[in-house]
């Protein structure tokens, strides 16, 4: 078996620290000091994830509707961005007036799409924006075109070196602002009149139309700030990663973040995105030379497992159904 | 000319062609399509087949979610395994295409009911996700696993033989293509009226309920997956002869979206809907391509714009226009107009 698949064997027998954990004394050390890193670069990865993940949450806790197109938000958002910068705009009003616009988008895009869509099966509202996803990428792909943009950071280049972890500006911004953003939701969700309306439309939109609700109205807000979300979201990634099209993929990889943490619950998007960040980098530290890519298959696999195991996620309630 | 509908024994009702102009209109589709190469030119033949492939895949995407509910977005990869069978089992064993090609959709079987057991507990949305993590899993398998599928550099599949009769140009391949096509369709169609038909639309439509009157949901859910993954080897199988070169980079998510986009253009469950939507999504390029060439006499610059990415983008807003306005698909036009001429002069 081991000789139909060489990868088995050479897995089997290279699994070992990586080549630059040299010399016995310190190779523990050593092999410590390369997983505290991993886990830094780790957290700074998942708390990009964590804030895509919070623009998915923030969707179906309002409208139980789990939004494929996010990605797709995110890369737009990016783009208007670098183009309001590249026309001289500074970086802070190029972000804010990006994410209005990216409100206002939401705002559309909920209209036309999703309001036509309300009652109907959730299969058929997920499709929709599976479809509204690829529209997206391949409009921005002939507006903006396929070509790499480097995104002008206003974070300076030097990297945080705290004892010899390495991590840069972008990513430390990343994480405070991700944090800022999920206490921001939280409050928001639990205790103000307008989160308290968006999760009684999630939960019943009948009962919620029947005290009053607009249910309209809440749907539009939610698209709104999704996207203005998802438009900072694409921002970070734009400057932590290459500008093109590929960000919207980033989308994908936050769904095992999402469903890890739970689908209706802003810690949850956190935790999960943190947790599927660490993972992700940790199996690539260790794994990366022995099966080249793996990174990207650990998160599905963690998926894939999660879904098996406890689909509801580590925060998620459990869906009752009555027949 | 008969109006409504009155059906008097339930063989009538279950009889797939129901009046005699059926048969007869079916017969002329029949002789019009066998002698196609005679009067075609090359490249509508060559549009068939590749219809012919996409009916294929899609009719097995139909059974799985259109006929039993199960949300699957991970049917590239059985295509992709399909394909990737029969190109390793040509070019490496040197079997002939009887061969290969069945055994393409049963090694896809067999790992969709590897699938189908671990999501027998999902629905809805977690369904979609666990079948897209299968989707992801196998198509990195597929670019990695170098020794077996010789990852990016890709397989270049020989034309299909037969006792040294080789089926090298597209007009020899259509007529296995056609029959393939022909007799999985009459297949999937006599699938709906029989017991495990039934039971897949009963686990459709509630499927608690079905396992109180006594569908064994396991035994049928798992069928489903396996019925609907050897469709999807076969297509691949096929695929992989008519284009005579496999690439990991066409067997991704996108793939999958399209094979649901055609049956939602075609209309959810319905046989031949999944018809409709594959011949429509695979002309579709062509139709824009024809309008943009059309439109490009006044306004040049749009001809000058136009590229392989309006397709991508047409096939998106495609999915939206027909969930948002035509939720029944292009079956659901199809029924409308006929019952419109088999009631009239009624309305109903």
């Amino acid at each position: 078996m081991a000789l139909l698949f060489p990868e088995v064997t050479m897995l089997i027998e290279r699994c070992r620290l990586p080549a630059h954990c040299n010399g016995s004394k310190g190779k523990v050390a050593e092999s410590v000091f390369y997983l505290l890193q991993l886990v830094i670069s780790g957290l700074a990865v998942g708390s990009l994830y964590a804030l895509v993940a919070l623009g998915f949450v923030l969707i179906y806790k309002a409208t139980d509707i789990l939004n494929f197109a996010q990605g797709e938000a995110m890369m737009v958002g990016a783009f208007v961005c670098y183009v309001l910068i590249g026309s001289g705009i500074p970086f802070l009003w190029a972000v804010v007036i990006a994410a209005g616009l990216a409100m206002v988008f939401g705002l559309i895009t909920e209209r036309l799409v999703l309001r036509p869509m309300i009652g109907e099966p959730q299969f058929a509202v997920v499709m929709v924006t599976i479809g509204l996803s690829i529209f997206l990428r391949s409009i921005s792909g002939i507006i903006f075109g396929h070509d790499n943009k480097v995104f002008p950071s206003p974070f300076s280049h030097v990297a945080i070196n705290f004892k010899g972890l390495v991590l840069s500006h972008t990513h430390l911004w990343a994480m405070v602002v991700s944090g800022l953003m999920v206490l921001l939701f939280f409050v928001f969700f639990k205790y103000s009149r307008i989160g308290l309306s968006m999760r009684g439309v999630a939960n019943d939109q009948d009962t919620a139309m029947l005290m009053g609700i607009s249910v309209k109205r809440v749907f539009a807000l939610t698209w709104g700030l999704s996207f203005a979300i998802a438009c900072i979201a694409g921002v970070f990634l734009a400057n932590v990663m290459v500008l093109n099209i590929g960000i919207s993929l980033v989308a994908i990889k936050a769904f095992p973040a999402v469903i890890l943490g739970g689908l209706e619950s802003i810690p949850g998007a956190i935790i999960g995105g943190l947790v599927i960040g660490l993972l992700e980098t940790i199996v690539g530290g260790y794994l990366d030379q022995i099966l080249p890519g793996v990174k990207d298959l650990t998160a599905f696999v963690v998926l894939f497992l999660v879904l098996m195991v406890r689909p509801y996620g580590l925060f998620g309630e459990e869906e009752i159904e009555r027949v | 000319m008969r109006s409504k509908t009155f059906r008097e024994s339930y063989r009538e009702d279950v009889r797939i062609f129901q009046t005699a102009w059926v048969k007869i209109w079916l017969a002329v589709f029949v002789i019009a399509l066998v002698t196609l190469p005679m009067w075609g030119d090359p490249y509508l033949v060559y549009m068939t087949n590749i219809s012919g492939i996409a009916i294929v895949a899609a009719l097995g995407l139909n059974i799985l979610t259109g006929l039993t509910g199960q949300i699957s977005l991970g049917h590239a990869a059985f295509v992709a395994i399909g394909a990737y069978t029969s190109a390793i089992l040509s070019t490496r064993l040197g079997l002939p295409f009887w061969l290969t090609i069945p055994a393409a959709g049963l090694l896809a079987a067999f790992f969709g009911i590897l699938l189908g057991f671990p999501c027998l507990r999902l629905k809805g949305l977690y369904l979609a996700m666990a079948t897209m993590s299968f989707g992801v899993v196998v198509e990195y398998l597929v670019t990695h696993l170098e020794s077996v599928t010789m990852g990016v550099r890709g397989i270049s599949v020989p034309a299909p033989s037969m006792f040294g009769y080789t089926l090298s140009d597209p007009a020899k391949l259509f007529y296995l293509i056609i029959f393939i096509v022909a007799l999985l369709t009459i297949a999937a169609k006599n699938l709906t009226r029989t017991r495990v038909g039934r039971a897949f639309v009963a686990i459709r439509d509630r499927d608690v309920a079905a396992e109180v009157i006594g569908v064994n949901l396991t035994k049928y859910k798992v069928t489903a997956f396996a019925i609907s993954s050897f469709y999807g080897g076969v297509a691949g199988a096929l695929y992989s002869y008519s284009t005579g070169y496999l690439h990991p980079e066409n067997f991704t998510l996108l793939l999958s979206v399209e094979y649901i986009a055609m049956i939602i253009v075609g209309g959810l469950g319905s046989i031949l809907g999944s018809v409709f939507g594959a011949i429509f999504l695979t002309v579709v390029p062509d139709i824009i391509k024809g309008i943009a060439d059309f439109l490009g006499r006044w306004l040049p610059f749009l001809l000058a714009q136009y590229d392989e990415e309006w397709n991508i983008a047409a096939f998106g807003l495609l999915i939206m226009l027909f969930l948002i306005v035509e939720p029944t698909g292009l079956n659901g036009i199809w029924i409308r107009i006929k019952t419109s001429f088999k009631n009239w002069p009624f309305t109903y």
